[in-house]
């Protein structure tokens, strides 16, 4: 194993404790809806200043991979993604909170999102440099065809009638276009508000779009807000380690996909849990229990979105290109510190790099228990607390996480509307999450639309650019086969049936 | 002199006002609000974190620093004025940003609503590609752009943002007609330079030094080469007389009194002339500059009138 010796530095009780610290800051910070890892990360950077580089690095990767985590609690037990890493994890983990299930849900998340982590960190400590070209080989091409991958798995999220998701999505797509367009400078759809023109912040369009329905549901029912498992105070370890054997190859799947997605600058967290997630699903005996408190399903979204971790981390540390929005606070942090990124840093620093890895590695065994008493605390105070109480802590948190986006009332005011519009639709049968999607992959699309367009007509052929490139052409064939694979599946099971009639 | 100018400032704030006499008295008395306006990581981000220390040694105070991201840092300044005029509130403030946005449409401030008190350093304006880029020197680059029209791609942040009008110029200098291709942030340009998906790039030496040995700067827009960049020509040398780049400094509300902008402004002048920040700056491509309350209206003139004239070549009409 390459600079094993360093392995010892990142033991040092100094590092322990930094990435201890750092674990439980980033799982705090990253379990309020609206304080996402990129602020974890941006708050608690000049603490570490003081430090050595490559005690600061473990500190910073150790808040990062905590906050990703994080992120799982309040999309188990409140339905709202902490960070948007974990939107996914609310299609099956609410479900399971909601049955009584919530502390198992807990474990699970715990479990996936630390063997993701190892298995991003693994990635980057062995083959970085080799990974990081995989970050070059995507061009505008291919992160357009990219998002529109991500857009047809709408079609295969489970909640709710089909045609509700596709409008659902349109809806997204429309409010990405809200603001300065991005490539080109237009002013669109800001109906001359000055505030507007930022555009709709993803984050405080989360919390609007999931917690406030939430919210007002929980104001409106008369039932308790969550069931009681029948062992309350227990961890469901035993439980939880053997769902996870069962679905051990999903869980390597899922870590793979989401180490891959990770390098990919510009992608993240919260697509590498979507394709992990209906990659799951596609895969699934029963795909229909999808979407009704799947463990699967969870444990496929929590540990691709650890994965990326280690995977973001690949570009930044080889190329000095951020894998991650959190990565470039970090390469920040580290240019400030004095340590120069890029390929030399495996060659002349490597004590720094080696030390950070290991520290990594530390940082997300320590998630373990860290992650499982935080989430047993977590657990038995939502449960415990009365629904007088619970109601309005929620919203004031919703109130502090929007703000806290820009520092801007103009964000609060946005989460406000969001959610009042949310919970109109939600009446009507419409789902959150194709909203969100369009929103999300909206913009991703159009960028790398019309960068593709500029870049092929300059060359001659913007059709021989967005159809003619291997990446490319790959992603096509997987965006058909996951459009079409319910009807030949259809037709083949149909097939197959007749034959045991026959 | 620094005595005397306080001293100047005590009496000229003590005739205008009773309340700031204590603010005058001794700047800072407490922690100062340093408003970045874009999201973390970036350049002023970066220039910020090494002035931090600097606060705290030379003035006694601690910063906060906070981030106020959103419309290409025009949701910040649009707000600036409104903020708390004591001297204890600041905004990181760019050139050409805060000329060319008010100009192209209503962003919720004009260029002559932002009081800047200082300007403290300024990212020169570089050309960059691959190392293994045939486009060995600047006559390569001109030579092929020349040869193909608009069949040169390359790439930069953002649409008529300091990178795009560099271009611009160029182009307008050297007879030349290049394809430019905006993409958000420097990580996205320097992703897709380094894959290839453009020829070349526009960024600053910032950029360079921390891509390092795998892009070659072909030239930099300086009066003469980056200390840390002694390969790198400059246009001047390679005979196009350009030189420009993305300034920062900071700017207050601008109810601020003209005695504590100058207090904020000598506090900025001093943090500028500490030995350990200026090489720490240098390291990281930023050039330290020096344009004070004194110089800043003849500045900005020149800048104001500068950049006019470029954003013709942009396309951008005037309101």
């Amino acid at each position: 194993m390459p600079g094993f010796e360093y392995l010892l530095h990142a033991l040092s009780p100094m590092s322990l404790l930094i990435a201890f610290a750092g674990v439980l800051a980033g799982i705090l910070i990253g379990a309020m809806p609206g304080l996402t890892a990129t602020m974890a990360v941006a708050v608690l950077v000049p603490f570490t200043f003081g430090m050595e580089p490559g005690v600061a690095l473990i500190a910073l990767g150790a808040i990062y991979t905590g906050a990703i985590y994080g992120g799982a609690y309040s999309a188990i037990l409140l339905k709202t993604p902490g960070t948007p890493s974990s939107i996914a994890t609310t299609f099956d983990g609410y479900p399971m909170a909601k049955r009584g299930d919530g502390d198992l849900a807990l474990t699970l998340a715990c479990l996936a999102s630390v063997f993701g982590g190892l298995v991003g960190a693994a990635f980057l400590l062995l083959l970085a440099p080799p990974l990081a070209s995989v970050a070059l080989s995507f061009g505008p091409v291919e992160y357009f065809w990219l998002a529109i991958f991500g857009l047809t798995l709408i079609a295969s999220l489970s909640e709710g009638s089909l045609i509700k998701s596709l409008i659902g999505g349109c809806i997204g797509l429309l409010l990405s276009m809200i603001g300065v367009a991005e490539v080109g400078g237009d002013v669109r759809f800001t109906g001359d508000s000055q505030a507007l023109l930022g555009g709709i912040d993803i984050v405080s369009a989360l919390i609007g779009l999931y917690c406030v329905p939430v919210l007002l549901e929980l104001v409106a029912s008369p039932d308790p807000h969550m069931r009681l498992g029948s062992r309350v105070s227990s961890y469901r370890l035993g439980e939880g380690m053997r769902q996870c054997w069962k679905s051990r190859f999903n869980i390597i799947r899922s870590s793979v996909i989401g180490t891959v997605v990770g390098i990919l600058p510009g992608a993240g967290g919260s697509i590498a849990s979507l394709i992990a997630y209906s990659e799951a699903r596609r895969v699934a005996k029963q795909p229909e229990k999808f979407g009704t408190g799947e463990p699967d399903g969870l444990l496929a979204t929590e540990s691709s979105n650890n994965a990326t971790v280690g995977g973001g981390f690949i570009p930044t540390l080889v190329l000095g290109i951020p894998g991650t929005p959190p990565d470039a606070v970090i390469l920040g942090a580290l240019l400030v510190q004095g340590v120069r990124v890029g390929p030399q840093l495996f060659g002349e620093q490597s004590e720094i790099v080696y030390t950070f890895i290991y520290g990594l590695f530390i940082a997300t065994v320590l998630m373990l228990p860290v992650g499982l008493l935080v989430g047993r605390y977590a657990f038995k105070s939502l449960v415990g607390i009365p629904k007088a109480l619970l109601a309005p802590s929620v919203a004031f948190l919703t109130i502090l996480g929007s703000y806290a986006v820009h520092n801007n009332a103009h964000e609060v005011l946005q989460m406000v509307l969001l959610g009042g519009f949310a919970w109109v639709m939600a009446s009507w049968g419409f789902s959150a999450s194709p909203i969100v999607l369009g929103l999300i992959l909206g913009s991703i699309a159009e960028g790398g639309f019309v960068q593709g367009y500029l870049i092929g007509s300059a060359k001659g052929s913007a059709l021989a650019e967005f159809f003619g490139r291997p990446i490319s052409i790959g992603i096509i064939v997987f965006i058909l086969v996951g459009l079409l694979y319910p009807v030949l599946t259809r037709r083949f099971g149909k097939k197959e049936m007749k034959h045991e009639y026959a | 002199m620094r005595k005397l100018q306080s001293a100047i400032a005590r009496m000229t704030v003590a005739s205008l006002c009773s309340i700031s006499l204590g603010a005058a008295a001794a700047y800072p008395e407490q922690t100062i609000n340093y408003i970045i306006p874009f999201g973390p990581g970036g350049e002023s981000d970066i220039a910020a974190r090494l002035q931090e220390p600097l606060f705290k040694k030379l003035g006694g105070q601690p910063v906060a620093i906070q981030y106020k991201a959103g419309a290409g840092g025009a949701a910040a300044w649009a707000q600036l004025n409104s903020m708390t005029a004591d001297g204890y509130t600041m905004m990181g403030t760019n050139l050409p940003h805060i000329v060319l946005q008010p100009m192209e449409k209503d962003v919720g401030y004009r260029t002559a609503d932002m009081t800047n008190v200082y300007w403290f350093h300024y990212t020169p304006d570089a050309l960059l590609v691959t190392a293994d880029s045939p486009y060995k020197t600047l006559a390569d680059y001109l030579a092929a752009a020349r040869k193909a029209p608009g069949g040169v791609i390359v790439g930069g942040t953002g649409t008529n943002s300091g990178n795009e009008l560099a271009k611009a110029r160029l182009d307008k200098l050297a007879g030349i007609k290049t394809t430019y291709i905006p993409f958000k942030g420097t990580g996205a340009v320097n992703t897709a330079l380094l894959g290839k998906q453009v020829a070349a790039s526009w960024g600053y030496t910032t950029v360079k030094l921390q891509l390092g040995d795998q892009v070659r700067c072909l030239a930099v827009a300086m009066e003469a080469r980056h200390p840390r960049m002694p390969d790198c020509p400059t246009f001047r040398e390679l005979g196009i007389d350009m030189v420009g780049g993305v300034y920062r400094g900071l700017a207050v509300p601008s109810n601020t009194p003209a005695a504590v902008q100058k207090q904020v402004a000598g506090l900025i002048g001093q943090i500028n002339k500490d030995p350990a920040f200026v090489e720490k700056m240098l390291d990281n491509g930023f050039t330290v500059v020096d344009v004070g309350p004194e110089q800043m209206k003849d500045f900005m003139d020149k800048m104001n009138k500068e950049y006019a004239e470029a954003a013709k070549d942009l396309g951008i009409k005037a309101k």
